[in-house]
């Protein structure tokens, strides 16, 4: 088969598996569902009338005007669009925004501002932990996220005691960032700011 | 994406329902892996019934001295129980070897063990896939398979279950719970749960269409020291080349379970009995039907190295 034979089938495959599969069929896949959708952004109630297809990242970005949570991949493999869900650090990219309901997001507009920064935001500003700046909303909700996950308990790959608790070290901090990459490379002044935090907290 | 129509359900009885009123449906948890493969329309579902409001999310002693971890639990709540970091402690230290934290944060026990047994290939929608797209062939046979399977494998599909949670459950003897949309439940021995692909490689589990798993129970603890061993290409956030989950008794007998290497976590009790004679003995036995690629040879090998660093470990 030619490299276009093959393109042609593949293409055609994918759309063969789209196709309703019966007529007894309740879910309408040719035309857009929509939903409407009430949470709280940064502290404010919000509802939005959202195509069910929408992911949490781009109802923040496209339909709430927050630009701060970025679109790396948006297959969850870079960290860009992580925020925090009633405290708890996702991917926003590899969530529907039906699917939170009630619930309480945080991203890097509602975490600080410019003149009442979070002081993770302002140990990145310090330690210079950013050189583009793209990855770095993420970073920092993730960085928060972590020194929280540290302080409750939860175990790593790094952890040496599984029964004991975890502390704030390099590694363990190192390992729980690994799902925020950074293109610039600014990982170790990152973890600059990260341990200026945590022994400010400590 | 392809358009859908969104559901929440609050009882296992109201999804399974669900699931048998609607052709074309999926349940939904975390999101994490279906969510990633609607995006590229290798997931189509016409209909998705969320399955977060089930109250499944609670771990449970067991009478028997067991536990039970409902469907929903999350990842990070099933590595952090002070119960599974005690006394089933290979089972956390597979979890945390996996994916990333924002990624354990969303994942879920069901979620997880159903994340698709998959390849690269898969991924690509221009390329033949007999798993993705039936009887279109394997790219993966005479492509790029040095992440792919070793055994267990077949001329239709040599794809690996990429899963880190489901092969501490497998050494642990796990059961999997669900209901059918019939409203019956059975139960699965995790041993049973994943299937080779034979010239079916479409189905990943033995589950039936619209089947809801509602817990996965764990017997009684046995005691022994837990490792879970993995190896892959960067030292955090990487799928499995191989791993090896091990609990390893005093008198050095233990059991054994490979991941990275098959389309299901590989045990095989009968050469686990070789444990004492050490990690060559073992691996001889286990991997005596092994059909390696040019590209993947290495597993085999590697799967000794993992094994007699997991052992060595247990010994402290
Ligand atoms: C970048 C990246 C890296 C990763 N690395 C790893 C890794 O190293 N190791 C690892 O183990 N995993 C890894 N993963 C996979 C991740 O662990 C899975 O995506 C996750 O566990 C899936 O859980 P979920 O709840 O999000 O599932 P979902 O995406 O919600 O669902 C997955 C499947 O399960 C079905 N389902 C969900 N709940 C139920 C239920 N109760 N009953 C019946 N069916 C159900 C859904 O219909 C769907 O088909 C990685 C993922 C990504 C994106
Ligand atoms: S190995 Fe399996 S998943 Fe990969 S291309 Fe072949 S059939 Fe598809
Ligand atoms: S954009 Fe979500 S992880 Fe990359
Ligand atoms: S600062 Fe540029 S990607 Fe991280």
């Amino acid at each position: 088969m030619s490299r276009r034979g093959l393109l042609g089938a593949g293409a055609a495959s994918v759309a063969a598996t789209a196709v309703p599969v019966s007529a007894a069929q309740v879910g309408k896949p040719a035309a857009p569902s929509l939903a409407k959708l009430a949470f709280e952004v940064n502290g404010k109630k919000r509802t939005l009338q959202v195509d069910t297809r929408t992911t949490l990242l781009d109802a923040l970005r496209e339909n709430l005007q927050l630009t701060g949570t970025k679109k790396g991949c948006d297959h969850g493999q870079c960290g860009a669009c992580t925020v925090l869900v009633d405290g708890v650090r996702i991917n926003s990219c590899l969530s529907l925004a039906v699917m939170h309901e009630g619930d309480k997001i945080t991203t890097i507009e509602g975490l600080g501002q410019p003149d009442n920064l979070h002081p993770m935001q302002a140990a990145f500003i310090k330690h210079d932990g950013y050189q583009c700046g793209y990855c770095t909303p993420g970073q920092i909700c993730s960085a928060v996220a972590v020194l929280g996950e540290i302080k409750a308990g939860i175990p790593s790959h790094v952890t040496a005691d599984l029964n004991g608790r975890p502390t704030a070290s390099n590694d363990e901090m190192r390992e729980r960032m690994s799902g925020n990459i950074c293109r610039c490379g600014a990982y170790s002044n990152i973890l600059e700011a990260m341990t200026d935090v945590a022994e400010k907290v400590a | 994406m392809k358009p859908f129509t969104y559901q929440r359900v609050s009882t296992p009885a109201e999804a399974a329902a669900a699931a048998a009123r609607m052709a074309n449906s999926k349940f939904i948890a975390g999101g994490t892996n279906l969510l990633d493969l609607m995006k590229l329309q290798i997931e189509a579902p016409a209909h998705l019934i969320d399955v977060n409001a089930l109250k499944l999310d609670k771990i449970e002693d067991m009478p028997d001295g067991g536990l039970r971890i409902g469907a929903l639990v999350t990842n990070t709540n099933l590595a952090a129980d002070t119960r599974v970091r005690r006394d089933y402690g290979v089972l956390s230290r597979a979890i945390v070897a996996g994916a990333s934290g924002q990624l354990r944060n969303k994942a879920t026990t069901a979620g997880n063990l159903l994340q698709r047994t998959r390849c690269p290939y898969f991924y690509d929608t221009n390329q033949p896939c007999n798993k993705r797209q039936p009887g279109t062939g394997c790219s993966a046979i005479g492509g790029y398979s040095r992440q792919l399977g070793v055994i267990g494998t077949s001329d239709s599909c040599i794809a690996t279950y990429p899963g880190d949670m489901a092969v501490a459950m497998r050494v642990l003897d796990a059961t999997v719970h669900t209901v059918k949309p019939d409203g019956l439940t059975r139960t699965i021995p995790i041993a049973d749960f994943h299937r080779l692909p034979g010239d079916t490689p479409q189905a990943d589990t033995v589950l039936q269409t619209g089947e809801l798993i509602t817990a996965v129970t764990l017997p009684k603890p046995i005691g022994g020291t837990h490792v879970y061993q993995k190896v892959r290409d960067r030292a955090s956030y990487a799928f499995a080349l191989v791993s090896v989950a091990a609990v390893v008794q005093s008198d050095g007998s233990g059991r054994i379970a490979v991941g990275g290497i098959a389309p299901k976590p590989w045990r095989n009790e009968a050469a686990e009995a070789d444990l004492p004679r050490g990690a060559k003995a073992v691996t001889t036995k286990l991997l005596a039907d092994a059909r390696p690629t040019e590209d993947n040879a290495f597993k085999v090998s590697l799967v000794e190295r993992t094994l007699a660093a997991a052992l060595a470990e247990a010994k402290g």
